[in-house]
C-alpha cells in the first residue's frame, strides 16, 4: 500500500502504543483504545489506511467473527491479511487492524451492522459482504428494516462488489441497492423478521424455500450463483461444480458462512476447491466452539446472543443423550431485555437433561417451564458437572449454549480458551 | 375458525408484523393458564394477509417497529374484524406498537398523526426521548392486579381521553407519560409493558382470563412469581 502521511504515521503510532499499553497492563486487547488515540490525532486516518488496499467489509446480525475469520483464512493464500480477528468491529477497531498491519494489500474487517454505511464510505472496499439480519439486542440496536434501508442507500452510493445471502429478504433488499452483487443461496432459519416484504411491506410468499417473492410488489429473490445443499454438505459453484464442504466448525450456519466467504475468496481469484481447503483448518473461531475438558467431561462452548443465534445453535446440539447448560445474562453487552428468549422454541430440548444458569436464569426457567421442558438451576459449570457425574459416572460430553457476557464468563473461567 | 363453543378462543394477530419483543410470551402464557385451571383454549394465528376473525375471546397485539406498525393499522382499519369483535364486547390486549394502534389516533416516523383504530379513547405520539428500561407501575386497585413490572423500549407518548382509564401509576420508567402507564377501556387493555407483559406478571394474565371465564381457581406459585418478585426487587433496587 503507499506511504502515509505523517500525520497519520504518527497517529498510527500513537494508537499502536496505546494498544500495547493496555495489552501489557491486562486490561484489553488493544483494539479499541489504539483505533481511539489515533483517531484523535487524525480524523480521516481510516480512509488513508484502507487506500490502496483490497478490503472486504463483512456485516451481518449473526456470523460477523466467524465469517471474517474464513475469509482472512483464505485471503492467506496470498500473504498477510489485516483484518480485525477479535471482533472490534467499529471504527476504531478497524484502524488498529489496519495500523497493525500496514503491508498487507489485503484485508478482511468486520463491521457492526450500524457502522457499516460509515465504514462503506470511508474506506471504498472492493467487497461488501452480508450474511443475515434479525432481531439483535433491541434496547440499544438500530431496527433492523431502518439498518436494511441504510445499507441498501449506501450500497447505491459505493463502487463496492456486494456478496451477500440471497434468501434472507432484508439483506437482499440491501444487496440489490448495489451496482453489482453476486448472491448465494446460504439459507435462512430464522424468518420471523422476514415476512414482509422490504419494499412495500406486503406479506412474503416463501412456500419454497429458500424462494420468496411478494405478491404485491414483485420483489422476489434474486437468483443465486453459488448455494449451499445442507442435507448433502455441499457448496455449488457457479460452473456447477459440487463440492463437499466438510467443514470444522459445526451447523448449517458455518455451512452458510463458508460459502459466502468462499464466494468472496472466488473474487479474489482463489479456487473454491483451495479456498475450502483452507476453511477446514478453522476449528473455533475467539472460543467459539472450542471444546474445553474439564473433570474428564468434553465441554462444547456455543456463543448464541439472539433468537436466531439460539435457533442455530440447538441445531448443532448432540444427540439427545448429551446434557446441555442455557445460560444467560442481560448486562450492556448482552442487550438488558430478555424479552427474546420468548421468540425461540425450546420444545425440541424436551429429550435431554437441561440447566440453566446466569443473571437471567428464572426467565429461562419460566420459559422452558411453558414450553414443558424439564430443567434444573446451577450456578457454574463445574458444579453441573459434579451432579451429572455423581449420576452418570461415565459422562463424556455436555453442550454449553450462553450470550455474550455468559460466554465469556465461562471461556474466562477455562483460561479464555481460544 | 372452527366453533368449538366451550374453549377459549385466543387470537394473535399479525404475528408477521407486531411480533417484536417475544410477544409469543404472552400468547403461550394465557394459553397455559387457562389450561393449568382445566379450561380449554384454541389459538388462531392471523397473518396480515388474512381476515380477522370477529368470535374470538382475546385478541392479542404486540409490538413492532415503525413501518410495520403503520402497515398493521391500515390493514386492521380496512379489515374492520377487530373492532367489530371489540364492539362485541370481546377482550383485547395490546402492547407497545400494538397499543398505539388501538387507540383514536397515533404518530409515525415523523410526528405526523396516523389514524388508529379507535377501540379505546386513547392518543399517542412521539415523545422526545426514547423510554428504553426496566419499568414498574402500580395497577388501578379497581383491578385487583396489584403492582406490574416489564421492560418498556419506545419513543411514544400516550394521553388517555374521557372514556378511557389509566391502567396504572408509573413507581419507575416512563409509560405514557412519566406518570401513567397503559390504559383499559372496558375489556381493551394496552400497556407499554412489551413483549412478555403477561408472563412476567401472572396477575395481569389472570385479569384478563377471569374476564372472559369469571372467578379462577388459584394456582400454586411457580416460576412466574418469582420472576415477577425478582424483576421487582431488581428494578426497585
Amino acid at each position: 500500500m503507499s506511504e502515509l502521511p505523517l500525520r497519520a504515521q504518527l497517529a498510527s503510532v500513537l494508537g499502536r502504543s496505546a494498544a500495547s499499553l493496555s495489552r501489557a497492563t491486562g486490561r484489553g486487547d488493544g483494539s479499541v483504545i489504539g483505533g481511539r488515540v489515533a483517531l484523535k490525532v487524525e480524523p480521516d486516518l481510516l480512509a488513508k489506511l484502507a487506500q490502496g488496499r483490497r478490503l472486504a467489509l463483512v456485516s451481518a446480525t449473526n456470523g460477523k467473527t466467524t465469517t471474517t475469520r474464513l475469509i482472512a483464512q483464505a485471503l492467506r493464500e496470498f500473504g498477510d491479511v489485516a483484518t480485525n480477528e477479535y471482533g472490534a468491529n467499529m471504527p476504531t477497531g478497524h484502524i488498529t487492524a489496519l495500523s497493525d498491519n500496514k503491508s498487507a494489500v489485503n484485508g478482511v474487517l468486520e463491521v457492526d451492522e450500524k457502522y457499516l454505511p460509515q465504514v462503506l464510505l470511508a474506506t471504498n472496499p472492493s467487497f461488501v459482504v452480508l450474511m443475515n439480519l434479525s432481531r439483535d439486542q433491541m434496547d440499544r440496536a438500530s431496527e433492523i428494516n431502518l439498518l436494511a434501508k441504510k445499507w441498501r442507500t449506501a450500497l447505491s452510493q459505493s463502487n463496492a462488489h456486494v456478496i451477500a445471502n440471497a434468501d434472507d429478504p432484508l439483506v437482499a433488499w440491501a444487496g440489490l441497492g448495489a451496482p453489482n452483487a453476486t448472491w448465494v443461496s446460504a439459507g435462512q432459519r430464522w424468518k420471523e423478521d422476514s415476512w414482509c416484504c422490504p419494499e412495500c411491506g406486503g406479506h412474503l410468499k416463501r412456500e419454497t424455500d429458500p424462494y420468496w417473492e411478494c405478491p404485491e410488489c414483485g420483489l422476489a429473490r434474486p437468483r443465486a450463483t453459488w448455494a449451499v445443499d445442507n442435507a448433502t454438505d455441499t457448496l455449488v459453484a457457479p460452473d456447477g461444480q459440487q463440492l463437499k464442504l466438510r467443514m470444522n466448525l459445526p451447523g448449517d450456519a458455518n455451512r452458510a458462512n463458508a460459502a459466502i466467504a468462499a464466494a468472496t475468496a472466488a473474487g479474489y481469484g482463489i479456487h473454491p476447491e483451495r479456498t475450502l481447503e483452507r476453511l477446514r483448518e478453522v476449528t473455533s473461531v475467539a472460543g467459539r466452539y472450542t471444546s474445553v475438558v474439564t473433570m474428564g467431561v468434553e465441554v462444547r462452548l456455543l456463543l448464541a446472543k439472539n433468537p436466531a443465534g439460539w435457533l442455530e445453535s440447538f441445531a448443532v446440539l448432540d444427540p439427545p443423550r448429551v446434557p446441555v447448560i442455557l445460560a444467560v445474562n442481560a448486562q450492556i453487552p448482552d442487550g438488558k431485555d430478555t424479552s427474546w428468549l420468548w421468540d425461540v422454541d425450546y420444545t425440541v430440548l424436551r429429550d435431554r437433561r437441561v440447566f440453566v444458569m446466569g443473571e437471567r436464569r428464572t426467565d429461562l426457567a419460566l420459559r422452558l417451564e411453558t414450553d414443558g421442558v424439564p430443567f434444573e438451576t446451577a450456578d457454574r459449570v463445574d458444579e453441573v458437572l459434579g451432579r451429572l457425574k455423581a449420576d452418570h459416572p461415565d459422562i463424556t460430553k455436555v453442550d454449553v449454549i450462553a450470550n455474550y457476557t455468559a460466554f465469556q464468563q465461562i471461556r474466562t473461567a477455562y483460561g479464555r480458551v481460544q | 375458525m372452527s366453533n368449538t363453543s366451550s374453549a377459549l378462543r385466543i387470537v394473535w394477530i399479525y404475528p408477521d408484523l407486531l411480533s417484536t419483543y417475544g410477544d409469543q410470551g404472552n400468547v403461550l402464557i394465557l394459553k397455559r393458564r387457562a389450561e393449568l385451571r382445566g379450561i380449554p383454549t384454541e389459538l388462531v394465528h392471523v397473518h396480515s394477509s388474512d381476515p380477522v376473525p370477529e368470535q374470538g375471546d382475546i385478541y392479542l397485539l404486540g409490538g413492532g417497529e415503525d413501518r410495520p406498525q403503520i402497515l398493521a393499522a391500515d390493514r386492521l382499519r380496512a379489515d374492520g374484524g377487530l373492532a367489530r369483535a371489540a364492539a362485541r364486547g370481546a377482550c383485547v390486549f395490546a402492547v407497545c406498537a400494538g397499543y398505539q394502534i388501538i387507540g383514536e389516533s397515533y404518530g409515525d416516523d415523523e410526528s405526523n398523526p396516523l389514524p388508529g383504530i379507535g377501540i379505546i379513547d386513547i392518543r399517542s405520539g412521539r415523545g422526545q426521548t426514547r423510554a428504553v428500561g426496566e419499568i414498574v407501575a402500580d395497577v388501578d386497585p379497581a383491578l385487583g392486579v396489584g403492582r406490574i413490572t416489564g421492560f418498556e423500549n419506545h419513543q411514544g407518548r400516550t394521553a388517555i381521553g374521557p372514556q378511557a382509564r389509566a391502567l396504572s401509576t408509573t413507581v419507575k420508567g416512563i409509560g405514557n407519560d412519566d406518570h401513567t402507564e397503559g390504559a383499559y377501556q372496558g375489556q381493551v387493555l394496552g400497556t407499554y409493558l412489551h413483549g412478555p407483559a403477561l408472563p412476567r406478571n401472572p396477575q395481569l394474565a389472570d385479569l384478563l382470563l377471569r374476564w372472559r371465564v369469571g372467578q379462577l381457581n388459584p394456582l400454586p406459585p411457580s416460576w412466574g412469581e418469582r420472576l415477577h418478585d425478582e424483576r421487582l426487587a431488581a428494578a426497585l433496587r
